[in-house]
């Protein structure tokens, strides 16, 4: 009945994983010989963790768009509300926009350059290409810094009107998601120097890259809706 | 390419948010595919300032065509970056995201619309303050 392990194909073998949830489906020797395969999908047995922890993340990931969806629908409403104080025409600066998207843009692209070289277990890469991320989600960060002191200074704070609070508001969450992912991305460097490639620190990078591409994703709606149709109210 | 991740998944089975799908692809093609994603944002978003900045086109047609822009480089970066697909290996990764759209589409629509009713129910400010008075 029970097969030994080197008479199995290639995909029975990488089943046996002492990481997966269902420890034991689809191993020879349980139940039909190796032939339960775990899909995810009810049969088998439960999903690998890798499966789960990347959709788990994807759900938490969706229900942060959701909150982002409220900050964005206040802004949308109170968008010309300036009470008489200036617009989004006289304050934003198309070119510094421009560039703090070229920032997380390319930031989005070497991160998945860190997952390649993770994916192969590569070292040296997944460093270089995890701290010209980082180094580019500074730059953003700095930039949006500059740009929220310059305008406090000219007096076009939250405090000013209805469409300052929502545009700090949207904007200041989103700089806090990057500085949040600036501090796990330290942390991720560390633990990838330390620890290796071990399936869990694999789970936690896929879960860093989920969470840094979803934020280029709200950028893409912020500087739309805030900046370039806010540009021209 | 050698070095296997170890919690592959066997073939048919579902995969996770941001794991590139087929297994036995090399890292050039996985390269290739980030940087093709990298392309083609860019582009999109060199069109959306354009857009923001041109009188070529007529003014109040401006903001929709930067929403299409928008949702087509939100697109591109869930299937190059993301790489959600619409594989039956996706399907859980695909129902999740319709339902966030569907709430997101809810929130946003749903706060304009009333909002823009309300508005329109207002007393204007002037006679609002002659009230006052």
């Amino acid at each position: 009945m029970s097969t030994s392990s080197e008479a199995l194909p290639q995909r029975h073998r990488r089943d046996i994983d002492p990481y997966r949830l269902g420890r034991g489906y689809g191993a020879p020797g349980y139940g039909g010989g190796g032939r339960d395969l775990p899909t995810g999908r009810g049969e088998g047995g439960p999903a690998s963790k890798r499966v789960i922890v990347g959709f788990g993340f994807w759900v938490f990931l969706l229900s942060d768009i959701v909150m982002f969806s409220a900050f964005f629908a206040a802004h949308a409403v109170l968008q010309t509300a300036t009470a008489g104080g200036p617009s989004g025409r006289d304050l934003f600066d198309p070119s510094r926009v421009a560039l703090e998207t070229a920032f997380l843009l390319a930031s989005s692209f070497t991160c998945g350059m860190s997952a390649v070289a993770s994916s192969v277990r590569n070292q040296l890469w997944t460093q270089v290409s995890l701290l010209v991320t980082g180094i580019l989600g500074a730059c953003f960060l700095a930039l949006e810094a500059y740009e929220f002191t310059q305008m406090i200074h000219t007096g076009a704070g939250p405090e000013t009107s209805a469409f300052l609070s929502s545009f700090f508001a949207v904007v200041g969450l989103h700089g806090c998601h990057v500085t949040a992912g600036l501090l796990w991305l330290g942390t991720m460097m560390a633990q990838v120097f330390v620890k290796g490639f071990r399936p869990n620190i694999q789970r936690r990078l896929l879960c860093f890259n989920l969470f840094w591409h979803t934020l280029d994703i709200i950028w893409v709606a912020l500087f739309t809706i805030v900046y370039l149709i806010g540009e021209g109210r | 390419m050698s070095g296997r991740q170890e919690d592959l998944e066997p073939d048919g089975a579902d995969v996770a948010p941001g794991v590139i799908d087929a297994a036995e692809e090399t890292v050039r093609e996985k390269i290739g595919g980030y940087l093709l994603g990298l392309v083609l944002a860019t582009l999109l978003t060199i069109a959306s300032f354009y857009v923001a900045g041109t009188s070529l086109i007529w003014g109040p047609s401006i903001p929709i065509a930067l929403a299409v822009l928008a949702i087509a480089q939100i697109g591109i970066h869930l299937a190059f970056f993301l790489h959600i697909t619409t594989a039956p290996d996706n399907t859980n990764n695909i129902l999740a995201l319709a339902f966030g759209i569907l709430i997101v589409v809810l929130v946003v629509a749903g706060s304009l619309w009333i909002m823009d009713h309300l508005n329109q129910n207002m007393v204007p400010m002037d006679r609002m303050m002659q009230m006052q008075r």
